[in-house]
């Protein structure tokens, strides 16, 4: 570049022979170069500035036309997903410990219309009644000639209905796929596996929520996506179900109960693997609850967790077991149970007021003695009965994972006097359901630890703390197993499996309170089995059942829940795997004496 | 030789367009194919429930109990029985086959004449 020089000689000469000032000319020159400087970095700044505001109009300009297309495309899933990542949208499966299935989903069809859309909307609705006759057909009329954009008509369809909408050929009448919940077993386990509904409805697809049992409990778990469709596996064996359900119908129906509930539980992993609640219902249509009477009448009350009720003398072999564990007395010392024994101004009787005399402990629980259990209660006292029955379990809910186990609080005396002792000491006055019951035996019969009930399958025993040790645990069996062999539960004898257990009558008390009923009772049987190597305990209640092939009505245990219990491990214990023991007597000895 | 330079880096911008497209059409296929084994997964797993639950649903507790009443005559289907239990050594060794009879001799011939016509 030639630069200008600031003082040219040829014009400062010219300038100086003119009498001027040079300096004039230096300034000059001096001004016109700043000036072409300051029009050089003008220039530059606003082309830079254009590059600049070019560059921010294709940054906005592409993120705009991104947006744009996002919001006016359809949504899809990526197609390239990381290998292997199968994310499966449906609810799990709930299958029983062999892994039958118990719950499933169908894909089936929902209905909607389109009213706006309907050619002939007077004869859409008489063929849609002809095929659904519980739709309304004027409501129908109505809905289809009237203002309406969209309704459900039905929330589900069978391939064969659908089929036959189809056939009517009008273009507004719509199909939705759905997901639904199907409990292939019908009323098998009702209890337990609730029932599910639809949550949020859409046009594409719908939730499936459970609404109760163990659907409900574990909603959560089971519609979670990362589960990757594996199933639930509850500790219920479908088999062992069917026939436990199958022989409670029939005792049920034999013994002319209103209700029946069994609770068949593993000792040492708290595995429930039958539970039963009668009457029923299927989950695939279940019935709504009542509005008005007794929850308990409902098909839907499940009496084995939420039926709190006094079990009655099946009580008596805690207090015995306390007494031997605080060491108070053995299974052989004598009790004198005649009467009378008055407690806070109640006299205390026996059943058909008898009087037993005095009594070894192991014989109180054979001959089921009130007073004879009072006075061991007596002899504990309130304050350690509390404690041991609250190890036990008999003070809360039990943990069951089904959402009505909360409904199963136990009833507890306000006040616990020496009267309640006395009375809960055989099972009157403190109201739980019967699978505390099966807690608590199962505690005896695994010698000695408490064990909560599951519906999950265990992998090995979930014993606890230790409740009472294991002599006493040993000695309470030999008791119960007395009671069967030489007491009052005689027919619940099963050949080859050792059955021990206690039965229990106890009067239903009034609905609205001011004492018992006369003639109605809640019949128990609470049985181990085999007695040498606890393995289950089986507990059968009866709702006011009466045994009829007598001169008079029975209406004790021994006479309805035990024969139908026995009828129960005769049929489960096979399908439990367990061979029958034949009891055989030692041989005497030949001895070689002399050739 | 700058030209020789410059047909060198022209034919070298082409061959890797070539490769980039065809790399882009490969995987296109394979995407396709992915998407398209993932549809047929879908369906299998779809046929598989409803295969499980009809076979669940066949095989039901009260559905296999009326099916052995009503096919007892053919059947004898019973209740599994306590006393169905056997122990291994309480089943019979198999009878070995006996040994065939080559050369058969007449033991009696007591009235043997007298069947003769």
């Amino acid at each position: 570049m030639i630069r200008t020089p600031l003082r040219p000689l040829a014009r400062i000469l010219d300038a100086r022979r003119k009498g001027e000032n040079p300096d004039a000319i230096e300034r000059e020159n001096l001004r016109i170069r700043h000036e072409q400087m300051r029009d050089k970095a003008r220039s530059r700044a606003e082309g830079r500035l254009l590059v600049m505001a070019v560059m921010f109009f294709c940054a906005f300009g592409v993120i705009g036309a991104r947006m744009g297309t996002l919001a006016a495309s359809e949504a899809e899933e990526p197609r390239a997903q990381a290998t292997g990542a199968s994310i499966i949208a449906s609810r799990a499966d709930i299958v029983d410990r062999q892994g039958r299935i118990l719950a499933t989903n169908m894909e089936t069809f929902s209905l909607y219309a389109h009213p706006q859309q309907m050619i002939d909307p007077i004869k859409a609705a008489r063929e849609l009644v002809a095929i659904f006759p519980e739709l309304d057909e004027d409501r129908l009329r109505k809905d289809f000639t009237g203002k309406r954009k969209f309704m459900w008509v039905r929330k589900k369809l069978s391939p064969e209905q659908k089929q036959r909408v189809h056939d009517i050929g009008e273009p507004g009448l719509l199909f939705g796929p759905r997901e639904m919940r199907l409990y292939p077993n019908g009323a098998l386990a009702a209890h337990i596996l609730g029932g599910a509904s639809f949550g949020r409805e859409g046009v594409h697809s719908a939730e499936v929520i459970g609404t109760a049992g163990i659907e409900k409990f574990f909603d959560d778990a089971l519609r979670d996506p990362a589960r990757e469709g594996a199933p639930l596996e509850l500790s219920l064996d479908l088999t062992i179900q069917a026939a436990t359900e199958r022989v409670l119908q029939g005792g049920m129906s034999l013994m002319n109960a209103k209700g029946a509930a069994s609770v068949l539980m593993d000792v040492h992993t708290g595995e429930v693997i039958a539970i039963a609640s009668l009457p029923d219902f299927d989950p695939n249509d279940r019935p709504r609850p009542l509005t008005q009477g007794e929850a308990a009448d409902s098909p839907l009350f499940n009496r084995a967790v939420q039926g709190v009720y006094e079990l009655g003398s099946t009580f008596k072999v805690f207090a015995s077991a306390q007494a031997l564990e605080l060491g108070l007395v053995n299974p052989e010392t004598v009790i004198d149970t005649s009467g009378p024994l008055k407690v806070g101004g109640f006299r205390i009787g026996e059943f058909q007021n008898k009087n037993y005399g005095p009594l070894s402990v192991s014989d109180i629980i054979v001959k089921s003695s009130n007073r004879g259990t009072g006075r061991l209660a007596l002899a504990i006292g309130a304050q350690r009965q509390q404690e041991f029955l609250k190890g036990l379990g008999f003070f809360e809910p039990t943990p069951l994972e089904i959402v009505e186990a909360k409904g199963g609080q136990p009833l507890l005396p306000q006040r616990w006097t020496d009267l309640s002792s006395v009375t809960i000491s055989y099972g009157h006055g403190l109201s739980s359901s019967p699978l505390h019951l099966a807690a608590g035996y199962a505690a005896i019969a695994n010698g000695g630890y408490r064990v909560e009930p599951t519906l999950l399958r265990q992998n090995g025993p979930r014993l606890g703390s230790r409740l009472m040790s294991e002599r006493t645990a040993r000695q309470s069996l030999d008791m119960l197993r007395k009671v069967v062999t030489e007491g009052t539960a005689s027919f619940g004898e099963v050949p080859g499996y050792s059955v021990g257990g206690k039965t229990g009558t106890a009067d239903k008390p009034k609905a609205r309170g001011g004492g018992y009923y006369d003639d109605k009772v809640i019949n128990t049987f609470a049985s181990v089995f085999p007695t040498h190597d606890p393995k289950y305990v089986l507990i059968v209640t009866l709702d006011e059942p009466v045994e009829t092939s007598g001169t008079k009505p029975r209406r004790t245990a021994g006479w309805t829940a035990v024969p139908v219990a026995a009828e129960m491990i005769r049929r489960v214990a096979p399908l439990l795997g367990l061979r029958p023991e034949v009891e055989t007597r030692h041989l005497t000895g030949i001895i070689n004496t002399s050739n | 030789m700058r030209s020789l330079l410059y047909v060198l880096t022209f034919m070298t911008v082409i061959g890797a367009a070539f490769w980039a497209y065809h790399e882009n059409y490969k995987t296109q296929a394979a995407l396709g194919e992915a998407q398209a084994v993932r549809a047929d997964l879908r369906d299998a797993r779809a046929r598989l429930a409803v295969l499980k639950a009809e076979w669940a649903y066949l095989n039901r507790p009260d559905r296999l109990r009326d099916l052995a009443e009503v096919n007892f005559e053919r059947l004898g289907l019973m209740p599994f029985e306590p006393d169905q239990f056997g122990r291994v050594d309480q089943v019979a060794y198999p009878q070995p086959p006996e040994l065939p009879i080559t050369d058969p001799v007449e033991v009696s011939s007591a009235g043997a004449g007298e069947q003769e016509p």
